[in-house]
């Protein structure tokens, strides 16, 4: 792994040798403009260039990118470089990606999450791309005196057709290197794409599959110590008192250090400090509210009366259109708390030196690591270096960087290189968990089943707004209320996968169906029905787009023959997040009592799919992860500790529980526009408005599992 | 500390620890063998798993002190010598892994699976693959790779 540190010559030697000398093209991967890339050579590397990422062509043939953003399994390592081969010709597989340790003086958006690593680096890579194949037949041409346009590219080669002259990419290199970087290279035409839309498979899975150390956990270092920590069990408490005499003498251990409400155990493996930590007496007092489920419940039930509440958006005249309803439809919905459980628990490296810092492992916000990491130690960022390893899942858990803090502030205090492991315990009971939340939606019908008012109130604790107010249906609706209110927690909440649209998803889809069936209308039918209001005669601002969201749902509806099927009850869902539009269709058929979700159709709009097989993947897991969710989800607490400490009670989605899943893409050239979430909150609303339809059951609440009426008949396996 | 003497992977290893460090920390603290995960630490995740005389073991609950004299594990490494082992390139074949933190004990599992039914049908395979947890959601892929292996065996 290297830094790309602010262009020193001492850099330019190092990113050669790296990378085989040749053509080294810069260019800034994150910023907002389209730049032209730049040949770099020793000669221009004196002056004080800008930027933060390279193509590099060895004299060798390899070809080499600079990648700022972790990799969590969205499997950008193996979509970078088919997007870079795409305009290069290349042969993708020669294209090598190197992990870039953090700089945030290079990169300004060096972090994996809200499905933007496609997004941001795909005209950039695809520009780069472009640009060195222009360089490389330039350097052709002037070598065979033969004009450009008579030269042609192809698996790495240029080739001068006529004279059936060809020559390798990393033969031309250094001359390429030399030749003027030309502004504005054209891009190829999307129907000659070759690379980009084929399915790819993943480039780490060697390593993968033979069990190579590439995680944060597997990262050993000569001399390191290891050590956990224990935290207070109960939201709202601290630490009262402290005996670590028996754990201190106990083998292998090194030391018990108290700081800030934490006792970490240190010692010389993993085991010793496990069994140590079971002999600390730690006793702990009240610093807060100790919460508890029903609490929740309590407060929920005053935040969707209060007076308090922050509008979020506002159309027309609600009060007159309710006043004036034929009919109105109200529904409450409610989700738990949730821990991210990625498989790999928080672990990170750390080693305070006097003269820096070096800090290793899995993380999504590298830049605001060190920050912290600077501000506590009161040490300049530039001598704290971050290397990031393969992250064993996120789903926003490692966004947060707590547990980067933690292993620097112990390696500052112990003075030696340490390896933090939270344990799965630590990791389910440690807090930012996707927060609680309910909803109370409100629709006005008029005599002909037209919706003509809409109130949300969404109350959640620890979650500033619970509404994303400019979705559908905001804009089909001429009067229109949603607002919010928030309840401030000890229990500490963050972003999960899909933040607040994984839970609200869910609950609008769910509702949206219910006032289909008021207003006795198709629940397909009544959504189109809806955009179309919003295309003919908008109400406020639209900040979705109509005729994406339009396409999802009629190639739902037509890939899953919705309404054709006897015997098989049909739910709908379609959401907009993460600037992609995605429409689900789930399948239950009745086993005598029991509702069994068979099958869930997914047609994404995610823009041009650079690898279709990692598409699919992102898909799949989405669709998994959001009904499991939705089925079996849930994290309660009693006096502010969490009641499901490990996954003997927390219960996560496995092999027996899935359901076929049939996934299709719209191929509509729009540039890509992420996938890592948006497949994701559609789903829990799909199975709900099937098992409704298959059981006359509405469920409101999640987990289903929990449903009073036929949860018990979805517990399964 | 005792002294352990252990067959892995074809080769002898000895490690000087406690009679109930789990086989998983020996492993990976004492051994450098990284590729047996660690997900709980109560038998409930399967990222630990490898085989012990063919069969799927938890190592994150197996106490070093229960491998007897003679027996032999298998970890993820050892699984064959080139990463050539049929279901390591049905793993690949059908592109499996997304984060792939779980994919060796996966692995591991389905590997005992095929010692002991080399042809199984769907339901065996669910069977013998459901108590492994994948966060990632890579079911389908998981028992599409596991077929295919069958068929290679």
């Amino acid at each position: 792994m290297s830094t790309l540190n602010k262009t020193s010559r001492r850099d330019f030697l190092k990113i050669s040798s790296l990378t085989g000398g040749g053509l080294l093209l810069g260019f800034s991967w994150f910023s907002a403009q389209a730049e032209t890339p730049f040949s770099i050579t020793e000669a221009n590397f004196a002056g004080d260039l800008s930027f933060n990422s390279y193509l590099s062509i060895a004299t060798d043939g390899t070809i080499t990118i600079f990648s700022p953003n972790p990799e969590l399994g969205q499997n950008i390592m193996t979509s970078f470089p088919m997007i870079v081969a795409e305009e290069l010709d290349a042969d993708w597989t020669k294209v090598k990606v190197i992990q870039a340790a953090l700089d945030t003086k290079k990169f300004d958006r060096q972090l994996t999450g809200g499905s933007g690593a496609i997004p941001h680096s795909w005209k950039k890579l695809r520009t780069a791309g472009a640009t060195a194949r222009y360089l490389l037949i330039a350097a052709a041409a002037q070598r065979w005196s033969v004009p450009s346009a008579e030269c042609t590219t192809a698996n790495g080669m240029v080739i001068h057709t006529l004279s059936g002259k060809k020559l390798g990419y990393g033969a031309l290199a250094e001359d390429a290197a030399k030749i003027a970087v030309p502004a504005n290279v054209p891009l190829k035409n999307r129907k000659d794409f070759t690379i980009i839309g084929t399915a790819t498979k993943n480039v780490a899975n060697k390593d993968i599959v033979t069990g190579k150390g590439i995680f944060g956990l597997d990262f050993y270092r000569e001399g390191m110590v290891f050590a956990m920590i224990q935290r207070p069990p109960a939201f709202g408490t601290k630490i009262k008192s402290v005996d670590s005499a028996a754990a201190k003498s106990m083998p292998g251990i090194i030391d018990v250090v108290n700081f800030k409400n934490n006792v970490a155990i240190v010692g010389k493996s993993t085991w010793e400090v496990m069994k140590a930590r079971k002999a600390v007496k730690i006793e702990y007092e009240k610093d807060g509210n100790l919460e508890s489920t029903e609490n929740h419940d309590q407060i929920f039930a005053e935040l969707l009366k209060s007076d308090k509440a922050i509008i979020r958006r506002k159309d027309g005249d609600v009060e007159t259109a309710f006043k004036n309803a034929a009919k109105i439809v109200t529904q409450e919905y409610q989700c738990p708390f949730v821990p991210h459980n990625p498989l790999e628990p928080m672990n990170f490296f750390a080693h305070v030196r006097p003269d820096g810092v070096e800090l290793v492992g899995p993380t999504q916000t590298p830049g605001s690591a060190r920050q912290a990491v600077s501000k506590l130690l009161n040490i300049p960022e530039d001598k704290i270096t971050v290397e990031i390893t393969r992250l064993g899942g996120g789903f926003g858990r490692r966004l947060k960087y707590d547990y980067v803090v933690e292993a620097a502030e112990l390696s500052s205090i112990i003075k030696l290189p340490v390896k933090l492991m939270w344990s799965r315990e630590d990791d389910m009971m440690g807090g930012s968990y996707r927060p609680a939340v309910k909803y109370r939606f409100e629709a006005a019908l008029d005599a002909d089943g037209v919706m003509t008012g809409y109130k949300l109130r969404g109350v959640g604790i620890n979650l500033g707004n619970a509404t994303r107010e400019h979705n559908f249906p905001a804009g089909a609706v001429p009067n229109l209320l949603i607002d919010s209110v928030e309840h401030i927690s000890p229990i500490t909440t963050g972003a999960w996968r899909a933040p607040v649209t994984n839970f609200l998803g869910f609950a609008e889809q769910s509702f949206i169906d219910e006032v289909a069936l008021a207003a006795a209308k198709d629940p397909i039918e009544f959504r189109l029905s809806l955009l179309n209001k919003a295309r003919t005669n908008p109400a406020g601002a639209i900040k979705y787009n109509i005729d994406r969201m339009e396409t999802v749902i009629k190639q739902a509806a037509e890939k899953s023959g919705w309404g054709t099927k006897p015997g098989v009850s049909q739910g709908f869902s379609v959401y907009f997040s993460h600037a992609s539009y995605v429409a689900q269709v789930c399948e239950v058929v009745m086993n005598g009592k029991v509702p069994v979700i068979k099958k869930i159709y997914a047609v994404s709009d995610c823009g041009e799919v650079v690898n279709k097989s990692g598409a699919l993947q992102q898909v799949m897991g989405a669709v998994v992860d959001g009904m499991g969710t939705a089925m079996y989800g849930k994290l309660s607490f009693t006096e502010g500790k969490p009641e499901q400490k490990n996954f003997d009670e927390y219960r996560l989605i496995r092999m027996k529980e899935i359901p076929a899943i049939e996934a299709h893409f719209i191929n509509n050239g729009i540039d890509p526009t992420g996938l890592g979430e948006p497949a994701l909150p559609p789903t829990g609303g799909a199975i709900a408005n099937a098992i409704f339809k298959a059981t006359g059951t509405r469920l409101t609440r999640q987990p289903f599992i929990d449903d009073p009426v036929i949860g018990k008949l979805l517990q399964g396996y | 500390m005792p002294v352990f003497t252990l067959q892995i992977n074809k080769k002898e290893y000895t490690a000087d620890v406690s009679a109930d460090t789990p086989l998983l920390w020996v492993l990976r603290d004492h051994f450098g063998l990284v590729g047996t995960k660690f997900g709980c630490g109560i038998a409930a995740c399967g990222a630990c798993t490898v085989l012990l005389d063919g069969d799927a073991i938890r190592t994150c609950v197996y106490a070093v002190s229960r491998i007897k004299s003679g027996q032999k594990i298998t970890t993820i490494e050892g699984l064959s010598e080139k990463g050539d082992h049929p279901l390591q390139l049905a793993w690949d074949e059908v592109d499996v892994p997304q984060c792939g933190y779980c994919q060796g004990g996966q692995i591991m599992v389905a590997a005992a699976l095929l010692n002991s039914n080399p042809k199984p049908g769907d339901a065996e395979i669910e069977d013998a693959m459901h108590e492994n947890i994948c966060r990632c959601g890579a079911y389908h892929r998981i028992k599409e790779a596991v077929k295919l292996a069958s068929t290679k065996i």
